[in-house]
């Protein structure tokens, strides 16, 4: 194993117990910030996991955060159950809702399966509405714990950690280098006698299952759920958007998108509350125009010049 | 020049006098949709009463707190509708923003997502807009929160009682059709429904759901006309309660009793159809006829160019007057002192004397009509002024 992957791990280690230590210096409002950005590291990261070699752009993330909140809420308000069994039992759903889908529609590919996801958390939403009014019933979902914010940032902190974890191992394995070869030319994969659709169902379902999880830890936070706010489009759109300018390259890349581009939302929403969904078209505008490769690849730029020069 | 110069001038004298006097102001924060799929009800019922409220408070020189006469200084923002926001916003306002005090969200969700962080600042809570079976519960855990606007038990017990005394007038048999909307509140006001009403032999002949946001009604209506059944009861939402009533107007449906749920109190809903919807009945309801209730109505027109609501409008202004009688009676800015002092005390609002039990207030219109223009109460709890119910004739 080159000596640089090692490096990265050992890199991420130091961050992560840096990042440990956030709940100790904020309160209040800048935690919560940090919530955010763990939610969305987490997310971004797993989405990069699938959509980063792959190349296929997924809008699933509202689908499987949705699912991964909606069990937490049923079960912990209509059944009692405890919340570490339903987080349990979210990861296994998404996992296998994740790999239902990749089935059925990752021969799909471009632009149908970015339509084909983006209609599919409205579709998981109508349905649990659905089962909701003809087999449950409703009395509205109170997850009511006595998690604080500091843990369920430190939560959020070990699913990145996973997620991160996970993704560094594929990568190094056999399937992450099936997977370069997809996201090169699927056809020349397919050629070589790679299994396509079988390495994408299992990366799909990683990214399912994670992104279950980090719904079922934030919906302690959200203490009410109601399937049309877990289910929201614009957390998938947000996911995207952070992933690419941090960059879907390298893992670590949603890491650098995810704290700038929250930072300034606040920012903008703070001062001028009703122009915030600017920063997203412009965010979209600086990804298409300046930054193809996210920050990733202008750090990565950057470094190789600095290289060349010395 | 000159002219430029006298104007900074001016304004730097102006900046100067309202620094000095920043003492004596009271951080008022208020985070409600103003975007979102809730916008549209809180714009009617939240925010104008919010601008009414302070505007008269700072028009008379601002409270009363212990001898020194404070101003309110209002902090608002927009949660979008999302709660992972509005949590943020609560957060920013706590600790940034450090505002004294804070208004309700708007939307049983909103409270109780929100329950956590003001309870750890020990904000008081007046809810409005959140109608919950589990208010017990609630505010065991937190109790610095108060509920005013009923329970969804109450709101079907409303709808039943009227429905058992159509029925001992022979206006309608035990036939129902009921229709709901399937998103959270709908569901569980008619999960409700079908116990409360089956219990008191009612039966429930069209029993149907339609997606939130669905854009076509009429095969709703179609079955709920074909059941021939005289009353109908839809536990519907804003957009739904005006799409149901446009349905019942094209396919005639001809019924005794009709009743819709959440908005069917909006004004609009009257201008949208006029003399049409006479006699609907609809979830809230209130009582234009009492001097205090006709005042401020008159005063909600003249400040916010809006008519209020005849439902949750008074309820939300009478909530901002108990926050303000709480805080000129307990003579402080200390928010445990005056979180106690609503606990403990009787104040005198539009809604009429209101008072807390158990954080509960149990002084709430639950069911209303349209009658010629005017949509009043009809059942309540604790109200005065309900009117006889009406029997829907027609939809002309």
């Amino acid at each position: 194993m080159k000596r640089s992957n090692w490096q990265e791990l050992i890199w991420a280690a130091v961050i992560t117990i840096l990042a440990a230590f956030w709940p100790m210096l904020a309160n209040g409002y800048w935690l919560g910030i940090g919530v955010d950005v763990m939610m969305y590291v987490a997310l971004a990261t797993s989405w990069v996991l699938f959509s980063g070699p792959t190349h296929y752009i997924s809008l699933a993330s509202a689908a499987f955060f949705g699912v991964g909140g909606f069990i937490v809420g049923t079960g912990m308000s209509d059944y009692g159950t405890s919340f570490w069994s339903m987080l349990a039992l979210s990861a296994v759903v998404g996992a296998i809702l994740a790999a239902l889908i990749g089935l059925a529609t990752l021969r799909l590919s471009g632009v149908y399966f970015v339509i084909f996801t983006l209609g599919l958390a409205e579709m998981i939403r109508n349905l649990v509405s659905w089962v909701q009014n003809n087999f449950l019933g409703s009395r509205g979902l109170y997850v009511l714990t006595d998690f604080s914010d500091e843990h369920l940032f430190w939560m959020l902190l070990v699913t990145s950690c996973s997620i991160y974890l996970v993704g560094w191992i594929i990568s190094r394995s056999r399937l992450g280098f099936a997977m370069r070869i997809i996201g090169g030319n699927e056809t020349v994969a397919r050629h070589v006698g790679i299994n396509t659709s079988m390495a994408k169902v299992i990366l799909f379902t990683t990214t399912g299952l994670f992104g279950a999880i980090v719904g079922a830890i934030i919906a302690p936070r959200w203490s009410y759920i109601e399937p049309n706010q877990v289910f929201s489009p614009q957390l998938s759109f947000f996911v995207v958007i952070m992933a690419l300018l941090g960059g879907s390259g390298r893992l670590w890349g949603p890491v650098v998108g995810v704290i700038p581009f929250l930072l300034i939302w606040n920012w903008v929403d703070a001062n001028f509350p009703n122009q915030s969904i600017l920063v997203l078209g412009l965010a979209f505008l600086l990804i298409v125009y300046a930054l193809p490769n996210g920050f990733v690849g202008r750090i990565e730029d950057l470094h190789n010049k600095m290289k060349r020069h010395s | 020049m000159i002219r430029r110069s006298v104007l900074a001038l001016a304004s730097a004298v102006i900046l100067a006098t309202t620094s000095a006097f920043a003492e004596g102001v009271i951080k008022l924060g208020a985070i409600s949709p103003k975007t979102g799929p809730l916008a549209g009800g809180a714009v009617v019922t939240q925010w104008p009463n919010i601008q009414l409220w302070v505007e008269q408070v700072n028009a008379v020189g601002g409270l009363n707190v212990g001898g020194e006469m404070m101003t309110i200084d209002l902090i608002e923002y927009d949660d979008k509708t999302n709660p992972g926001e509005h949590i943020k916003l609560a957060q920013r306002l706590a600790t940034q923003d450090k505002v004294d005090f804070v208004v309700a969200p708007y939307g049983t969700g909103f409270n109780i997502a929100s329950a956590p962080i003001y309870g750890k600042f020990g904000y008081p809570m007046i809810a409005v807009s959140a109608i919950t079976d589990k208010v017990d519960e609630l505010t065991g855990r937190y109790p610095n929160l108060f509920f005013t606007l009923g329970t969804t038990t109450a709101f079907v017990e409303g709808v039943k009682s009227i429905l058992m005394e159509q029925r001992d007038a022979g206006a309608i048999g035990n036939e129902i059709a009921m229709v709901n909307v399937a998103d959270a509140f709908g569901i569980e006001l008619a999960d409700k429904a079908r116990e409360l009403f089956t219990a008191e032999g009612f039966k429930i002949v069209y029993d149907k759901s339609y997606p939130l946001g669905t854009p076509d009604l009429s095969p709703v209506m179609k079955g709920a006309k074909d059941s021939g059944a005289k009353a109908f009861i839809a536990w519907s939402y804003p957009p739904d309660s005006f799409g149901l009533a446009e349905q019942a107007i094209i396919e005639d449906l001809d019924v005794n009793v009709y009743y819709s749920a959440v908005a069917t109190s909006f004004p609009a809903f009257s201008n949208a159809f006029g003399s049409k919807i006479n006699n609907v009945l609809g979830a809230g309801g209130t009582n234009v006829d009492d001097p205090k209730i006709a005042e401020y109505r008159e005063a909600h027109l003249k400040i916010t160019g809006k008519v209020a609501d005849y439902w949750a409008s008074a309820n939300t202004y009478a909530a901002l007057q108990i926050l303000e009688q709480a805080i000129v009676g307990a003579a402080t800015l200390d928010r445990e002192v005056v979180t106690q002092y609503i606990k403990d005390n009787t104040f005198d609002t539009v809604m009429g004397d209101l008072n807390f039990k158990n954080n509960f207030s149990n002084t709430f219109w639950s069911v209303g009509q349209w009658q010629d223009g005017v949509f009043r109460g009809v059942k309540g709890s604790n109200v005065d002024g309900a009117v006889d119910v009406r029997l829907k004739d027609g939809w002309k």
